[in-house]
């Protein structure tokens, strides 16, 4: 241990401040555990919900409800998700937000005293589930990035990582950690993701964990072209233009159609089905962080035109993630949990996005479920995890992998990583040839991390991030290739029907040598049913 | 992206460099710098939490504008979204209190017309 170094030993290692990581450290210090929260950036500020906030996901729990949104769910996810996960995550939902307007959330109230659940601001959201977390006697550390894993025979033991504001690096010892460090979404700029880069996935990588579900990582969502706000929901009030003021498209939910419109010259949109001042007071109200941005940039979207752009939304709103192995979201690695978008979200989502409200459920449940795991695994070992004797495991854009003394340049090669993976032409209008030259290229700058990462702070941090985002592209490209089927967020121009015999999650390990195998889900069986069905 | 730090305003708290998920900020002669312009990914949280209303976030995420701040003030701009998120101190409700709206899509389905 260097003089240099913060050291400390809990039960519960929370990697993350988002709202997984939060809940997750809720939950873990609720059992009795000692828990330690590093995040990136700063619990409240950081990650997708923060900035902008949530739609929720509220099913009364009516029994024939609730089937028929876990009905429609199965199929809507290509049969890869898992009725009793998905009951689960509508059981346990309710009571987290119950919970969060026990802690002081605001929800409005409707004539006869019933809470109105509809959204969460997400600055007010975060702000609350702080001071939750502090009063639960959760320690946090903010502006501390985690590098790296350490472990031993007996699986996780910890994490290393470092101070962006005093370069002190640190080293933390804990029996469970739980990774919710968020999807990857290799800065793309939508709101609030670009601390979402994945290291979090190349870190548990690096001590087995398996990943599940990385080539469902298609989502792309509309933006102000100039700006960085995604609420694709708003256009459903909006029609579409192309430079020559032609509408094009009016009050599409999804506007799937973006992508084609875009390759073919530029998008505007105008929210001029809100003709009433009723209309666009509700808006307004209902999502002031669209509005903000357009208003400072002088534009009236109800009155005027903007410009539109997709930004890349990774595994953030795409499905893959650190495979999960029971009910308490534990990973393939002992002591090793995963919660929020850093998890595969396949068993309540299967192939599709979870969407915002499905994904803000998710964040709350997985939290909860994966900090109790975590706290039960830690206060189960008999000794403290400072009696262990654990290695570092981190190689990859760390001094452990370093061949080389020149100095590694990160602009370009993140540049070069995300000519990969943003641009619509490859990730988006997947095919075959497409997909495996953008591999091949991926491939080829793996040797790129043997230099030496720079000395700043910086610098340890950013290359680390972009052999993340390598890592990421690599496994989602890889992925896709092996599923030669179209099924929700994966389509293959080759392959442009989804095929019955696929109806499995892939999972992928390994970092140089990336291995894959596929995994059998319980309703693939109710998918050839139906076939059979219609076949008669 | 932030492209202001109102000397006249500013009174040192470091809260921005804190709280700045992307680590724009670094404090300088007890006074926050903005050191690396080119990470910060225009989510206005620093506005959002800056306690004096120093700091100003401008919409566009990839392209510098100069700023004036006299006129930013006068337009009501500096310091506007901590006012709407209700963080101020003379807001009467925050944010989350004055969105008393249903549901978005049952609103849509409702209002919106075909």
């Amino acid at each position: 241990m260097s003089l240099n170094e913060k050291r400390l030993c809990v039960d519960v290692l929370v990697l993350g401040g988002g709202p997984a990581g939060a809940w997750s450290a809720w939950s873990a210090a609720s059992q009795g555990a000692t828990v330690l929260l590093a995040d990136k950036g700063y619990l409240g500020t950081s990650g997708a919900t923060a900035p902008g906030g949530t739609t929720l996901l509220v099913i009364p729990p009516v029994a024939r409800l609730r089937e028929e949104a876990v009905q429609q769910r199965l199929r809507a996810g290509g049969y890869l998700s898992e009725n009793a996960w998905i009951h689960r995550v509508l059981d346990q939902v309710e009571q987290n937000l119950e919970q969060i307007e026990q802690w002081g959330y605001p929800f409005p109230k409707d004539q006869d005293g019933t809470p109105l659940r509809t959204h969460l601001q997400g600055p007010e959201y975060m702000a609350l589930m702080r001071k939750v977390v502090r009063k639960a006697g959760v320690k946090i550390w903010d502006q501390s990035p985690a590098l790296e894993l350490i472990h031993d025979e007996h699986g996780v033991a910890g994490a290393r990582g470092i101070d962006r504001l005093s370069g002190k690096e640190w080293l933390v010892q804990a029996n469970a950690v739980i990774v919710a460090t968020g999807g990857c979404a290799f800065l793309s700029k939508g709101l609030g993701c670009n601390v979402l880069t994945g290291e979090g996935l190349l870190m548990s990588s690096e001590i087995g964990a398996e990943l599940s579900g990385m080539e469902f990582s298609r989502q792309y969502a509309p933006s102000f072209a100039d700006g960085t706000v995604t609420r694709g929901r708003m256009l459903a009030w909006s029609t579409l233009y192309d430079a020559e003021d032609q509408p094009l498209l009016q009050g599409e939910r999804t506007f799937s159609s973006i992508p084609e419109l875009l390759m073919k010259g530029p998008v505007y949109a105008k929210m001029d089905l809100a003709n009433t001042a009723h209309k666009r007071e509700f808006l307004r109200r209902a999502h002031p962080i669209f509005f903000m941005p357009l208003e400072r940039a002088g534009i009236d979207p109800f009155e005027q035109k903007f410009p539109l752009t997709l930004r890349y939304e990774g595994t953030m709103r795409g499905t893959g993630g650190l495979r999960l192995m029971n009910k308490e979201c534990s990973t393939t690695v002992p002591g090793l949990y995963a919660a929020g978008d850093a998890a595969s979200r396949e068993k309540v989502t299967g192939a599709i996005s979870g969407g915002g409200a499905y994904n803000a459920s998710w964040a709350m449940c997985s939290g909860t479920w994966a900090g109790a795991g975590a706290a039960k695994y830690a206060l189960a070992q008999s000794s403290r995890a400072d009696q262990r004797k654990p290695t570092a495991a981190g190689q990859y854009g760390l001094p452990a992998g370093v061949e080389s003394t020149d100095t590694l340049e990160i602009r370009p090669l993140i540049s070069s990583i995300q000519a990969e993976i943003l641009p619509l032409h490859i990730n988006y209008f997947r095919s075959i040839s497409v997909l495996s030259s953008a591999l091949e290229r991926l491939h080829a700058l793996v040797p790129y991390l043997k230099a030496t990462p720079p000395s700043t702070v910086q610098g340890k941090v950013q290359t680390r991030e972009a052999a993340a985002m390598l890592m990421v592209g690599r496994w989602m490209y890889t992925a896709a290739l092996a599923r030669k089927e179209s099924r929700g967020l994966q389509q293959l121009a080759d392959y442009p029907e989804m095929d019955p015999y696929q109806t499995h999650r892939l999972l992928v390990s390994g970092i140089e040598k990336i291995n894959i195998r596929t995994e059998s889900v319980p309703h693939a069986h109710e998918l050839s049913l139906l076939r059979e069905e219609r076949a008669i | 992206m932030i492209e202001l730090i109102s000397a006249d305003r500013c009174v040192g708290c470091k809260l921005c460099v804190k709280v700045c998920p992307t680590n724009v900020f670094d404090m300088v002669d007890r006074l926050p710098l903005i050191a690396r312009k080119e990470d910060c990914q225009t989510c206005f949280m620093c506005e959002a939490y800056c306690p004096v209303d120093a700091l100003y976030v401008a919409p566009y995420a990839d392209l510098h504008i100069e700023v004036d701040e006299k006129e930013l003030i006068r337009s009501g701009l500096l310091g506007s979204w901590r006012f709407e998120i209700g963080w101020g101190t003379q807001e009467k409700a925050t944010m989350a209190e004055r969105d008393t709206t249903p549901f978005f899509e049952v609103f849509t389905a409702q209002h919106r017309g075909s």
